[in-house]
């Protein structure tokens, strides 16, 4: 109770920061960025190719950006907001509240920015993160080979030492989005004859470079954002390895809690309205203003209650990160139980949506939004780890059960 | 506010479970059960929880007790969960006194409150009739009689029906079983004339009573809040009960798998410990991960009691569902994994098992809860 008056104070200076937060928001997002996002198209992702869907959608883009709200929590001097983790918290749940989508979306934002912050130098720094902040540069992943997806750290693409440079010779596997993008953050063997974790390195290059294609795969939802990506003789200087050279299993460790972290938010922002009610637009109420399926109503009920105490969950660990009491990791639980609970949440709404949402190609389906949604949730028990490889880091690292 | 325990209540956590794992683990529970014990409880260890204020954690400091909030009964009663500790806390500390001071007028906090607090007085709510928890299905009829009311009928799972002094008795003064107009709550001495109690030995080893009521003459005095209108008292008072219970849950689900992850880490077949076997890694880490996230409803749940107990319906509904689900699972991983150990009475398990079937009736299961939240939610 020492601390009582400054923590009146604190109180009292966040909501002051929820009002001007609240105000802001509501004078400037557009009323069409308000909606969920039901397509490709309504997500905006930046680049040297970038191109805007809408005119909302560039305008809402530049005001975030402008205020250092693409990325709200980043130092100002990288073009971030600047914002405590309290004041970020405030504005997530502003935004949340009206329904405004994210102004940019970004590898660089969600996992790159966050591993440069950490082990970045400080031209790293200066040279990446505003251009991730302005959307200027769209990056892709290289992580997975066609012989290292679960097994990470048994990836074979080499990077040999040249003078100053490394060149880089290999192939990475469902790259997502590699055809669009600027440049890559990629794991390279830097040392072959060390132990798997021993010999990897992080390092970032340009996707122009000599020596770089793609070529894409396929989807079972119909589209192509992910690739197999080739590397024949690719030189980039060694300044381009972030973190140590051989130490790169630490910032992929990193890097992929923030990746976990926000694919188990993928589902946070749900649909626009509670499943119960778009059930019961499409299969009806009985006198009693019911969903005319028992069963599915029941299935909803307790997917209600699943996904409310998941919400509470996240919050939670929010508040424990910044306690300094969160287990480093716990993304590994959210992970496995926020994209387990996507699937269930899309399987529902096909089920609710029965024949109409199996219309693949028709303007009343706005293309298939909705089936091609429900399989691409079938992808987040998979992508950033699969959901047993979750279960086995949660068993081994926090449990402590042995056989590691 | 952040789902976090202060400082404060991280202290508090600590002198729960100190006292708490020192003087009743479950072997307490074992031997009160063993034995027959009249009472059902430690009345020797009551007296310690009134003297460190844990009796008195809700009553107000102008009544002689802690005025400490939900979250503080979370605390305490998620050790308690971990124990297994028979205690009036529940009952008389967190419902009953949760109902006199949202309900009480000045004359009866002043007679009651003060008591609970040093541990004089036990006291309990007497609700369900039925086999399940339907509050509004309320039929005890109490008429007007004179100054007073007559009241006649029977309760099922009154929660230290034998031993308390004070039934807090939910009452039809008006309109029919289902409704929620004409629902009044009394204040009924146990020892008054009409008053039958039969202690129903439960499958927990923890006390709960029938009782049953034969035109029980009560005055106007004993009217708890306004007559015909108990429901919303009523709404606030039975959450605070479910959040109390749901955290409990969380104490009783974490503690049980405690257990079992100490006995993956001990027990060996076909030459290996049985941890190492992916199977079981993977149920048990899905089982920490449902137990995580269901301590974070429980908190959320708690907080929401605590900023506003009108408005925490929907909050208390996930909570008391989650934990239902939650234990139901922990104690069935927690046997399942025991092999055949977790079958012996000689072992503790069964005893964690048996408590959570009782907390998951308490105040309604998971079922009702789950209907609760689509109502809300208006589907
Ligand atoms: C939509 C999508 C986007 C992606 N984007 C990218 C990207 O941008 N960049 C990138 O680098 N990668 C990306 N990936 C790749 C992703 O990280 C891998 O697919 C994933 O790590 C699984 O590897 P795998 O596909 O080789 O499956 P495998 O490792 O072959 O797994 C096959 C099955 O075996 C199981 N399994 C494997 N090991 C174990 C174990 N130890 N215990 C129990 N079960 C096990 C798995 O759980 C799975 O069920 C993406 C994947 C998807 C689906």
């Amino acid at each position: 109770m020492t601390d009582s008056k400054t923590s009146e104070t604190e109180t009292a200076d966040l909501e002051q920061f929820r009002t001007e937060t609240r105000a802001w928001l509501e004078a400037n997002c557009p009323p069409e960025m308000r909606k969920p996002v039901t397509s490709d198209a309504d997500v905006f992702w930046g680049g040297r190719n970038a191109k805007f869907s809408s005119e909302p959608q560039r305008i809402w883009f530049e005001r975030m950006r402008d205020k250092g709200w693409t990325v709200p929590d980043w130092p100002e001097e990288y073009g971030g907001g600047g914002l405590s983790a309290a004041e970020h918290k405030v504005l997530r749940s502003e935004i949340a509240k009206m329904g405004a989508r994210p102004p940019l979306s970004s590898f660089g934002i969600w996992m790159l920015g966050p591993a440069l912050l950490k082990y970045g130098t400080e031209a790293q720094k200066q040279e990446h993160l505003p251009k991730i902040a302005a959307g200027l540069i769209r990056w892709c992943q290289g992580y997975s080979e066609p012989n290292a997806g679960s097994d990470l750290a048994s990836l074979q693409t080499r990077a040999e030492s040249d003078g100053d440079d490394f060149v880089i010779t290999g192939q990475k596997i469902w790259t997502s989005y590699a055809n669009y993008a600027d440049w890559i953050f990629c794991l390279v063997r830097t040392d072959p004859t060390a132990k798997k974790h021993d010999g990897i390195s992080f390092i970032l290059f340009d996707m122009t470079s000599k020596g770089v294609t793609t070529k894409p795969i396929l989807l079972i939802s119909g589209y192509s954002p992910f690739c197999e990506t080739f590397f024949d003789n690719v030189r980039v200087p060694k300044s381009h390895v972030v973190g140590q050279i051989n130490r790169g299993w630490d910032v992929a460790k990193y890097l992929l809690q923030h990746e976990r972290a926000m694919i188990s938010g993928m589902g946070e922002r749900g649909v626009g309205r509670p499943l119960g009610q778009i059930a019961a637009d499409s299969v009806g109420t009985d006198g009693q203003g019911r969903l005319d399926d028992c069963m599915l109503r029941a299935e909803i009920a307790s997917f209600d209650v699943d996904e409310a105490a998941l919400a509470a969950c996240a919050e939670r660990a929010l508040d424990l990160a910044k306690a300094g009491q969160a287990h480093p990791a716990f993304s590994s639980a959210m992970k496995y139980y926020g994209t387990e609970l996507n699937k269930r949440r899309y399987e529902i709404l096909m089920s609710a949506g029965g024949v109409d949402a199996l219309e693949w190609e028709s303007e009343r389906s706005k293309q298939g939004a909705r089936p091609r949604a429900w399989l691409r949730t079938k992808a987040n028990s998979i992508e950033g780890g699969t959901s047993e490889v979750m279960l086995g880091i949660v068993a081994k690292r926090i449990l402590d059960l042995p056989g590691a | 506010m952040a789902l976090v325990l202060t400082e404060e209540q991280s202290m508090l956590r600590d002198s729960a479970r100190g006292l708490i794992s020192d003087t009743a683990p479950v072997s307490h529970l074992r031997h009160l059960r063993d034995s027959k014990d009249p009472t059902g409880f430690s009345k020797e260890l009551w007296h310690s929880f009134a003297e460190i204020g844990f009796a008195g954690l809700l009553v107000p400091e102008e009544f002689g007790g802690s005025g400490l909030g939900f979250m503080e009964v979370g605390v305490v009663m998620e050790e308690i969960g971990r124990t297994l500790m028979p205690s009036p806390f529940l009952a008389t500390s967190v419902v009953a006194t949760s109902a006199l001071n949202r309900g009480g007028n000045a004359a009866q906090k002043s007679e009651y409150l003060p008591k609970i607090s040093n541990g004089s007085l036990l006291a309990t709510l007497a609700i369900d009739e039925g086999t399940k928890h339907r509050p509004l299905q309320t039929n005890l009829q109490a008429v007007r009689a004179g100054n007073g009311f007559k009241l006649s009928g029977a309760k099922a799972l009154v929660v230290d029906g034998h031993v308390a002094d004070l039934f807090i008795v939910a009452a039809r003064t008006a309109g029919s079983a289902g409704e929620r107009d004409g629902l009044t709550l009394f204040l009924v001495n146990s020892k008054a004339k009409g008053v039958a109690i039969e202690r129903t030995i439960m499958v927990d080893a923890h006390n709960a009573a029938r009782i049953e009521l034969a035109n029980v003459e009560v005055n106007a005095d004993s009217v708890l809040g306004e007559v015909d209108q108990a429901a919303s008292l009523l709404d606030g008072v039975l959450d605070i009960g479910r959040g109390a219970v749901a955290a409990e849950m969380v104490g009783l689900s974490e503690e049980v798998f405690n257990r079992t992850v100490e006995y993956l880490k001990s027990r060996k077949q076909f030459g290996k410990l049985i941890g190492e076997f992916q199977a079981l890694q993977h149920r048990a880490a899905e089982l920490y991960i449902d137990i995580e996230i269901t301590r974070a409803a429980t908190m959320k749940a708690l907080q929401a009691l605590d900023a506003d107990v009108t408005k925490a319906a929907s909050a208390i509904a996930v909570a008391k569902a989650r934990a239902g689900t939650t234990a139901t699972r922990a104690v069935q991983e927690g046997v399942q994994m025991h092999g055949g150990m977790g079958m012996t009475d000689q072992f503790d398990i069964g005893f964690f098992m048996k408590r959570a079937r009782v907390c998951e009736e308490l105040f309604g299961d998971a079922n009702y809860h789950t209907e609760q939240l689509a109502q809300a939610r208006g589907y």
